[in-house]
Parts: structure tokens; C-alpha cells; sequence
């Protein structure tokens, strides 16, 4: 995945922060409250939602469980349609054919639509490297990027930045990259829209070369689908002469008829609209109109790997509507910078450890993201259970265990830092095991009860900082019924 | 009927009024409650910590000690929606590793008989008026394993709706996790305690003196924060409302 997130801490230490910057937590609390009421009417007023989530679940499993078919017949497709496929192992491999075929145009720059997997690859600043400029083009990506931040959602990536942040960002940086914002620029939205409107305008009719992500990929007829609501996607897909389409292996659905399930599903899961206001859909190139040419590079980096965990490989059906991020409690709190990656939220807790492997700090840390309430699986249009995924790579980090690495079984040693919850967890079954044992420690501790501290020493001090300890009392439950026979032989 | 108490070791070491309420109120319905003394824990924590393999033995035990009743009856929506939900896919991860179908053999008989105590009062025992009285104004927060995973549903608010003298209102964001989760609460201690005040706080606006949950462990911490940011609420068990009488009022 992409540089950016190298060396990030784990998510408790990177979450601290977030949850002491009052602005962020006010923004990111009215974004998520206010969406998350949106779909939730959205979604109340289809009498069928139950079906279509239980449809889009086997469409998607349907399709995982013969992607080697679907994928072979979809390159036939494209290449039958005029276009060209490239497979990518990696994010490297992804990002040298595209830097490439940009390098063949003879063009120094190009427009981008908001595209998950380009920056799950970090593409534009292997492009950068290469000399290529690549210009955001979606409203909030052209805000991360003027801003030199980062992504925090996957829908809303400048969730965090609240409308006198965004004004700052356009009235400073927009000069830099083109044309400037308007002065006087003021924090309206229509204001901000405008300004953001003429400078994007100068670069769509410049661009010859187009680079997009797709939320969908037709294997029957090779098109390709992108779900947006500004407009931006369809400029970046009609103006240039070179479209390159960088897509995750897993975008792909067999069938034209499947889109009628995910274009009624994703766009009330994400943005609570009926009907998603612009859907773009191309099959390879025409000689009247559009690009003349279309590449397609089809990313692995860590999918089929995925694909291969019997319990994990459920994330693989993500559509990326982010109806989990906005129902989340943890990452209301912790803002989506916490996550170090791409994709933040209860799904990039499961997806990045996945894709990446927990060996890394962050990467390790991600399955704890979670109290495991359950809010995420509940509202996935695909349900994905996230905290049966949590738990299930908690155990890997844990434990250690069998994991597909680039095609080849492994064995993970557990991660670092958890020697002395395993010797915990295993003293507390060995005493659960025995009724004795446990009754034996629950009288000592009734018995020294006056003697308890106020605030715990080691990890209990991560409870006692924040929360009084319930008193022990004065005999344990088990002690009381036999004493009485559950009060029947009171005093005896 | 053969119905067993299964308190869980929390209730047994540090809530044992819940498990005294619990046998009180069975006991005014009638019912003949057993309290099997080899009852440890279901293995919830060492489960959802990702120490699987060591809650194995301690779902056996637990099949063991209470699958002679006919309904275990748990005052707890998270662990019983271990055995409900978790003991299952236990079994099935452990036919998945080549183990055969032993654990889940073992682990089948309780999982249908496992009720979790509003289940068994509402469904089983069919009442939602159990004689109660509770002069206090209470807000209920529905804790998240009952709520998603067992899907309890309106039980817990039909029951406390019916207790004479008790005036309940809406709490704001009810179906928003406290922030307990386990060891969850322990590993983001941060944003656990964040979660955890911005519940009291919504707790407070309600002008409740009681706030009313069916799991302790969730109590423990709203309760643990409510008293560090000194509200003045008290959190109460809905078991020990429910056990409050005229007669016999809970403190």
C-alpha cells in the first residue's frame, strides 16, 4: 500500500490525539450523526432492503468463489470492446504500467477521479516521481490534496476539515496549482463549490489523460461503472483521449442485471440518495466519441491472498459505501487518520490487516479498533459480519496461525506485546476450569476488599484513569446461595 | 421445568444483588431456580480477546454443568449471546480446522435452551407484568450484544414499562455502545472513556435518577465513569427493578 502510511503508530496511540482535538471530534460527529439519520431513512423506505442485502451478499460470494472464471471472461470482454488489460501483482507493478502508458502519451499531467484503489497503491506520488502531475478532481480529494493531508474517509475523505478550514485551504493553495480562488472567498458552500468549479474547469479541458478507479466491472459485456455525485467522474471519462482504469480484482460482477442490485444498495448506504446523481458506464472505446484509448490494470496487492482466508475473505465484498465509518462509534472518536490507511473505519480495520499483513505496529493494532457492538455488520448493504473478522484476525495476531502470503501458506509467529495477555488468558481458563479455584480467588478478594486501591497499577491503570472500580462485595454470589439455598434458608 | 441460574463470573464475583434479585423474581413467578455451584464462565473475554482455542475448554465445562436443565436463563446479553451465537461458530471453526464435529456436538444442546433473562420472562414465562414497583424516573440503555445480537428488542422497555411507580424515559443515542467492550475498554482506554462520558452525558440530559441496562459489565463502566464525573445517577441492574416490590424495594 501506499508510502504514506509507513511507520504509522498503533491505533490506541495514533486515536489519543484525535480524541483530545475538540474541532475534529465536533466535525467528525455531526458529519457521521447527520449521514448516518440520512440513511437510515433512506434505507427505511425500501420495503425490500432485507432481500437486496441478502442478493448483493451472494452476488458477491457467487462471484469470489469463481473470480479466476469471471476475471478471464471480463479481460476477453474489454479486449473485445477495444481496450487493454493489464494484471498487477502488486501497488509497484500497478504503478509502473500506469506511469508507463502515461509516459507513452508524451502528457506531463492527468485528471483523476476518486479512485480507492489508486491510493490504496499510492499513485500519485509514484507519478510524481515519474514527473507526472496528477490532479484530484473530486471536491473533497481536491481539498486533501491542496491541503497536503490526508484521507480520512473513504466517501467524504475532507470529513475532518470543517467549511472556514476548507476556505483557508482554497484562498492559499489554489494558486499554486492552478487558478487561484476567487478573492474575497467566503465559507459558503456555494461559494466553495463555485471556486472549486472554475479551477477543476481549466483542467478537464486540458487533460489528455484520464485515470479513474471503478465500483463496478461487467465480466459479460467488459464495462466498467463509476458511481459519483458531482459530475468531475464523467469529465475525467469523456474528455481526455487515454483513459487508464485502475481497479481491485474483486470490482468485478458477472452480469449486467447484478449492477440492479448494488445501484439500489450503495447509493442509499453511502450518501442516502435515492438514485445516485451521476452513474458513468463505458465499454472499451467508440471511434465517434470519448478516450481512443482504454487500459484497464486489474490490481491484485493482497486480494487473492484474502481471498484465501476461509473466515476474512467475507471483506472482499465491500462495496465501499462507508455506511459502516458513519455508524461507528470508535471512529467517530478516532477520526480516520488513526487507521493508517486508505481505508479507515470498522472496514480498513479488517481490510488493511488483510492486505497488508499485521506484522506492521499499526497493522497489528487495527482488530482491537473495535468494541464489537455490532452497529457496522448491521448496516452493511453486503453484510459483511466485521466483528466476526475482528475477532478472527485478533486470534492471528494473538496467536499466530496459518496466513496466505503472495500466494504461499506461511505461518505467523504471534505479534509482539501479547506474552503476557496469552499467560493471562490462559491462567484465567486454567482457574475457570476449576469452580475452586475461582471461588478461592473470590474470597480473597472480598476478604482484602478495604484494602483495594483507588486506581490500579499496570493495564488496570487504563481503567482506573478514567472509571471508578466497582466495590468487590462483601461475599461472592456462589457463597450467598449456599449460605441460603437462594434465600430459602435465610440466616442459616 | 429445570431452569438453571447462569449468573456469569462477573455477576458471581462483583454484582451478586443481580443474581439475588434474579433468583427473588423467578422465585415470586413461580418458577424453581437452580444455581449449579460448578459454574464458571463462558469464555467471552478469552473468545473476543482472540484466545479461541482457550475458551474451548470453558464452553465445554459450560455444556457440561447446565445440560441436564431445561432452560438456563442468563442475566446478561453478552454472554449470552456467547453461547447463542458464539458457541455455534466455535463448533464450525472447529470442523473447519479438521477437528471433526466433537466440539460442536458437545456445545449444540445448550445453545436453544440459553435465554437471556427478558427472553425468558417475555417468551418463556409470558408476562411482561411481573408485580414490580420501582418509584424512580429511569432511562434504559440497550446494551449492544442484547440489542444487535440477541435482538432483544422492546422486552427489556415492555417489562420496565409495566413496573408500578417507575417513570421511564427516552435516553438519547440509546443504541450508541457505552464504550465497555470487553478488553476493549482496556486496550483503547482513550476512546472507551470517550464513548463512555459522552453516554453519561446523554444519561444526564434525560434528568433520570437511575440508569437501567441488562448487562452488568456495561454498568460497570458507565456506572465506574458516572462516578468519576460525579453525576449523582446511579446505575441499577434491570433485574434488581424488576425484583423491587412494595413489600421488598430494592435500595
Amino acid at each position: 500500500m501506499s508510502g504514506t502510511f509507513v511507520g504509522m503508530p498503533a491505533f490506541p496511540k495514533a486515536a489519543h490525539e484525535a480524541v483530545g482535538n475538540a474541532t475534529l471530534r465536533g466535525n467528525l460527529r455531526h458529519a457521521t450523526h447527520t449521514i448516518r439519520a440520512k440513511r437510515a431513512r433512506a434505507v427505511a423506505e425500501v420495503p425490500d432492503w432485507a432481500e437486496l442485502r441478502e442478493a448483493g451478499k451472494r452476488i458477491k460470494d457467487h462471484t469470489l468463489r469463481h473470480l479466476d472464471r469471471y476475471l478471464v471472461q471480463l479481460e476477453e470482454s474489454v479486449t473485445a470492446a477495444g481496450g487493454t488489460v493489464h494484471w498487477a501483482a502488486d501497488a509497484d507493478e500497478a504503478n509502473r504500467i500506469v506511469a508507463d502508458l502515461v509516459k507513452a502519451t508524451g502528457e506531463r499531467e492527468v485528471v483523476k477521479v476518486k479512485s480507492m484503489a489508486t491510493q490504496e497503491i499510492g499513485l500519485n506520488e509514484a507519478l510524481e516521481a515519474e514527473g507526472i502531475r496528477a490532479y484530484e478532481t473530486d471536491l473533497a480529494e481536491l481539498i486533501v490534496q491542496l491541503g497536503k493531508d490526508r484521507p480520512s474517509h473513504i466517501l467524504v475523505p475532507a470529513i475532518h476539515r470543517n467549511r472556514g478550514e476548507i476556505r483557508d485551504i482554497f484562498a492559499r493553495k489554489m494558486g499554486a496549482w492552478g487558478r487561484p480562488a476567487p478573492e474575497g472567498l467566503t465559507d459558503t458552500p456555494a461559494e466553495l463549490a463555485e471556486a472549486a468549479r472554475l479551477h477543476l474547469r481549466e483542467k478537464f479541458l486540458r487533460a489528455k489523460v484520464g485515470i479513474s478507479g471503478a465500483n463496478f466491472m461487467v465480466a459479460e459485456t467488459g464495462t466498467l461503472v463509476v458511481v459519483e455525485s458531482e459530475g468531475n467522474g464523467r469529465m475525467c471519462l469523456t474528455l481526455p483521449e487515454t483513459l487508464i482504469s485502475v481497479v481491485g480484482i474483486e470490482k468485478v460482477v458477472p452480469t449486467w442485471r447484478d449492477l440492479e442490485v448494488f445501484l439500489q444498495t450503495l447509493p442509499r448506504s453511502s450518501t442516502a440518495e435515492r438514485m445516485n446523481p451521476y452513474t458513468s458506464t463505458w465499454t472499451g472505446t467508440t471511434s465517434e466519441d470519448g478516450p481512443r484509448e482504454f487500459h484497464l490494470v486489474l490490481l491484485d496487492n493482497g486480494r487473492t491472498d484474502t481471498l484465501a482466508d476461509e473466515v476474512g475473505r467475507q471483506a472482499l465484498r465491500c462495496i465501499r459505501c462507508s455506511a459502516c465509518l458513519n455508524v461507528c462509534p470508535v471512529y467517530e472518536r478516532a477520526g480516520g487518520h488513526a487507521y493508517g490507511s486508505v481505508y479507515p473505519g470498522p472496514i480498513g480495520a479488517i481490510l488493511s490487516p488483510q492486505l497488508r499483513g499485521t506484522q506492521s505496529e499499526i497493522d497489528a493494532s487495527l482488530p482491537y479498533a473495535s468494541s464489537l457492538c455490532g452497529a457496522c455488520y448491521e448496516v452493511c448493504p453486503v453484510a459483511i459480519d466485521i466483528p466476526e473478522v475482528l475477532v478472527h484476525l485478533r486470534e492471528r495476531v494473538a496467536q499466530g496461525g496459518e496466513v496466505t502470503r503472495d500466494g504461499n501458506k506461511v505461518v505467523l509467529k504471534p505479534a509482539k506485546g501479547h506474552a503476557a495477555e496469552r499467560a493471562a488468558m490462559r491462567a484465567a481458563r486454567w482457574a475457570f476450569a476449576r469452580p475452586g479455584a475461582l471461588r478461592a480467588g473470590q474470597r480473597l478478594a472480598s476478604r482484602t476488599r478495604r484494602l483495594h486501591p483507588r486506581s490500579l497499577p499496570g493495564p488496570g491503570r487504563a481503567w482506573s484513569e478514567a472509571r471508578e472500580m466497582p466495590p468487590v462485595p462483601a461475599e461472592p454470589f456462589r457463597d450467598w446461595w449456599q449460605r441460603t439455598r437462594g434465600g430459602t434458608e435465610e440466616g442459616k | 421445568m429445570r431452569v438453571a441460574l447462569f449468573l456469569t463470573c462477573v455477576n458471581d464475583t462483583l454484582y451478586p444483588d443481580t443474581g439475588k434479585a434474579v433468583v427473588k423474581l423467578l422465585t415470586r413467578l413461580g418458577v424453581d431456580v437452580d444455581f449449579p455451584m460448578a459454574q464458571t464462565c463462558c469464555g467471552q473475554a478469552h473468545y473476543n480477546t482472540g484466545y479461541r482455542h482457550e475458551a474451548e475448554p470453558l464452553a465445554r465445562h459450560f455444556a457440561e454443568v447446565f445440560g441436564e436443565y431445561d432452560a438456563i436463563v442468563t442475566p446478561s446479553g453478552s454472554c449470552g449471546a456467547m453461547v447463542r451465537e458464539l458457541y455455534p461458530r466455535m463448533g464450525e471453526r472447529a470442523r473447519a480446522e479438521g477437528r471433526g464435529g466433537a466440539l460442536a456436538d458437545v456445545l449444540a444442546p445448550v445453545v436453544p435452551k440459553t435465554y437471556e433473562l427478558t427472553e425468558f420472562l417475555v417468551d418463556v414465562l409470558g408476562v411482561t407484568d411481573v408485580g414490580a414497583y420501582y418509584p424512580h424516573k429511569v432511562t434504559y440503555h440497550p446494551t449492544c450484544h442484547g440489542l444487535r445480537g440477541l435482538g432483544l428488542g422492546e422486552r427489556p422497555r415492555r417489562l420496565l414499562a409495566a413496573v408500578k411507580g417507575l417513570e421511564l424515559v427516552e435516553l438519547p443515542g440509546a443504541e450508541e455502545c457505552c464504550g465497555f467492550g470487553g478488553t476493549f475498554a482496556l486496550k483503547n482506554a482513550d476512546v472507551s472513556a470517550a464513548m463512555g462520558a459522552d453516554k453519561v452525558r446523554n444519561a444526564e440530559s434525560t434528568g433520570a435518577e437511575v440508569l437501567c441496562a441488562a448487562d452488568n459489565s456495561c454498568l460497570m463502566h458507565i456506572g465506574g465513569t458516572m462516578a468519576r464525573l460525579r453525576t449523582g445517577m446511579r446505575p441499577v441492574h434491570l433485574a434488581e427493578i424488576l425484583a423491587s416490590t412494595e413489600e421488598e424495594p430494592a435500595v
